[in-house]
């Protein structure tokens, strides 16, 4: 009795401390003097980087088993939908950016834009597209599965450093310390996970290791 | 990106200047020494828009936008010269026609635009001017503000003769 209360009590603890990593860049971002002058789809845009980097934090949360309430198989299933979404974050990021000033957009995906941060995001943007394409040809891909953890985990580190240094060095809607925050989170927690789970190792090896830890 | 929007004005703006010059003009030697001309910034002439009016300024004001035009080798500084400016600024958007004015030099090649509030937009906190009216190679600049509270800009031009 006592330990399930335990349980929950960190559940709880351990849910709330995400929500708010989550949540506080993101109502800080609405709140930003700068939304009020652009547009609705520049707003747009730029919201769906924020939801982007906030959804980031899940995958290797979810991964690593560190959200409460979800078994290992019901979290790669959430890891997927999450993921899905994020494609979409992009989309309607980079879509809502085209529309508000195509120059600007097609500099960057052509790597000859003046700021430095979009090209850490265009970077970040194809290794999306990619995980994105790997998952849909799965099957027919044939890879091993130490292969494909391999080369997902290589996309992700992309992913995640790529945004990272994107949105720290944007001066944009999203406030200073919580951006920041957020992206020491989404780094440390996909560090941790590649870690913990000795992707670059064989199942069997991993298995081992884990019973002499 | 370049443009190659001429109207009539421009055109006989520079022929008159080819005229001027004569073909000598052409062949100034560029001195290692001289002055060097410009060259244009990445993204300077994105959301261009051509023969923006020139006008007292732009908006409401408020931001001071500034600078020097010279002419390459020698440093002349250049009057009469129209430089075009435009920005995200808290009065509208870059592609917005009311965003864009220009300026004319004055004797000293100077040229000063009051303008709206700049604001960072697509990350940066930025400016855009140009030089295109066709005596002088074009030029496309896209400053950058130190910091987003800033309330002027400076930007200078060393153009060289077409």
């Amino acid at each position: 009795m006592l330990e399930a209360r335990k349980r929950l009590v960190k559940a709880c603890l351990i849910w709330s401390a995400v929500a708010t990593a989550v949540a506080v860049p993101f109502i800080a971002a609405t709140l930003s003097p700068l939304l009020a002058w652009r547009e609705p789809v520049y707003i747009v845009a730029c919201l769906a980087g924020a939801v982007g980097l906030g959804l980031m934090l899940f995958q290797p949360l979810l991964i690593g088993g560190a959200l409460p309430g979800f078994s290992p198989y019901k979290a790669r299933g959430v890891h997927r939908w999450i993921g899905a979404l994020l494609v979409a974050a992009v989309v309607v990021h980079v879509a809502g950016l085209w529309i508000t000033s195509p120059p600007d957009v097609i500099d960057a995906l052509l790597f000859r834009s003046p700021t430095p941060f979009a090209a850490w995001g265009v970077i970040a943007m194809w290794a999306i597209f990619a995980v994105a394409i790997m998952v849909a040809l799965r099957q027919r891909l044939g890879l091993r599965p130490r292969a494909w953890r391999i080369a997902h985990t290589l996309l992700a580190a992309v992913i995640v450093i790529g945004t990272a240094v994107h949105s720290v060095l944007i001066e944009g809607t999203m406030e200073t310390v919580s951006k920041v925050a957020l992206c020491a989170l989404v780094v440390a927690a996909t560090l941790k996970v590649i870690v913990d789970k000795r992707v670059w190792q064989s199942r069997a090896r991993r298995a081992e290791q884990r019973q002499t830890d | 990106m370049t443009h190659v929007l001429l109207n009539r004005r421009d055109l006989l703006a520079a022929g008159g200047a080819l005229l001027a010059l004569g073909a000598s003009g052409h062949h100034l030697p560029a001195s290692a020494q001289g002055l060097a001309p410009t060259p244009s910034m990445r993204g300077g002439s994105n959301n261009y828009r051509p023969d923006a009016p020139i006008v007292e300024r732009i908006g409401g004001g408020g931001f001071w936008m500034s600078g020097t035009v010279r002419r390459a080798g020698d440093g002349a500084p250049l009057q009469g010269q129209r430089i075009q400016i435009w920005a995200h600024t808290t009065e509208g958007h870059e592609r917005d026609p009311h965003s864009h004015g220009a300026t004319l030099t004055d004797e000293n090649g100077r040229f000063r635009l009051e303008m709206p509030q700049i604001v960072p937009a697509f990350g940066q906190a930025h400016g855009h001017l140009a030089y295109d009216s066709g005596e002088f190679e074009t030029v496309f600049l896209r400053p950058l503000m130190a910091s987003a509270k800033d309330t002027s800009l400076e930007a200078h031009f060393v153009l060289t003769p077409v």
